[in-house]
């Protein structure tokens, strides 16, 4: 059984290699946009804190950055 | 407008969801493709290529549709959103193009004994992947942000001429690819085979999804970085 499905009557290197790549793409991909969106979130995370208390103030009646501000974790207290 | 929004609040919240859907629906698409479906009786197992191979064909072909109708909806109303989405869709359709041609070159070995042919329906698949591959540079390269949505805006609309040459190659060329299989009329590949098919098809979505939400997230913090700098 187990043999059967490696060798897939002659075509399992075909077969493999098909889902392999697919595979190795979706991963490579994924943490190629994940990195990229922590380096963002940080980049956000260092410019917040710089703000004066005034400036938070108004970046909270702000809808979008209202959702960054939960998606990034950040809390300023 | 307020759609934008909705797809603002969603972008942030969806992903771990979409993630998990992912994850399930692959492992299905994956068991049914490998150990459950059928082999075909003149194929034999190298059928199974077919399950990565057309829903990444066809993943990619939507994603640049959208991509090309997005850029003439903000010529049109002028939304900046537009572009945004846009942007975030092209990754995942380049990832689906690039996977498309690699895999459909590993089939073709053992099916017409060679991997590479310059066939009507290969190439012009190969030139969409040059479409994707100008399309994200252009973002890039240009800094000028009115040069860049002209010139992306322009790319995608000159690659959705390639679209109808993409699906109508089998029909208007002899090609060594096959004619499509499943039409809007029917399908001439049995059930067994077009389960898994759609399973994977619909793993294939759920990811060019969560890549799209998380490109989305990406874009808006760094426009909202960008807002940051001028207060």
């Amino acid at each position: 059984m187990i043999n059967e499905i490696f060798s897939m009557n002659g075509y399992g290197l075909y077969v493999w290699a098909s889902f392999i790549f697919t595979i190795i793409c979706f991963v490579g991909l994924y943490f190629q946009i994940k990195l990229q969106l922590k380096k963002e979130q940080e980049k956000f995370k260092i410019k917040y804190f710089d703000l004066t208390k005034e400036e938070t103030e108004t970046l909270k009646k702000q809808e979008t950055y209202r959702e960054i501000l939960a998606f990034t974790n950040i809390s300023k207290i | 407008m307020k759609l934008i929004l909705k797809i603002n609040k969603i972008s942030f919240k969806a992903q771990k969801y979409i993630f998990f859907l992912f994850i399930v629906v692959l492992s299905i698409g994956v068991v049914e493709a490998l150990i459950l479906s059928p082999s075909d009786y003149k194929q034999s197992d190298s059928v199974r290529i077919m399950y990565v191979h057309v829903p990444s064909a066809w993943t990619s072909i939507g994603i640049f549709s959208v991509i090309a109708i997005l850029s003439l909806g903000n010529l049109v109303f002028k939304n900046k959103y537009f572009l945004t989405i846009a942007k975030s869709l092209a990754p995942s359709g380049l990832i689906f193009n690039i996977i498309a041609l690699v895999t459909g070159s590993i089939w073709g070995k053992p099916t017409w004994g060679t991997w590479w042919a310059w066939d009507a329906r290969i190439t012009s698949m190969l030139v969409l992947c040059i479409f994707y591959i100008l399309y994200i540079l252009s973002w890039r390269v240009f800094e000028n942000k009115e040069s860049v949505k002209k010139i992306t805006s322009l790319i995608s609309i000159l690659g959705l001429i390639n679209l109808p040459i993409i699906k109508f190659s089998v029909e208007w060329w002899a090609t060594l690819h096959q004619p499509a299989s499943i039409k809007l009329s029917g399908s001439s590949i049995h059930s067994s085979m077009l389960l898994p098919l759609f399973v994977m098809t619909a793993a294939f979505v759920l990811f060019s999804i969560l890549i799209f939400l998380m490109k989305y997230n990406t874009e808006l913090i760094k426009i909202k970085n960008k807002g940051l700098d001028r207060i």
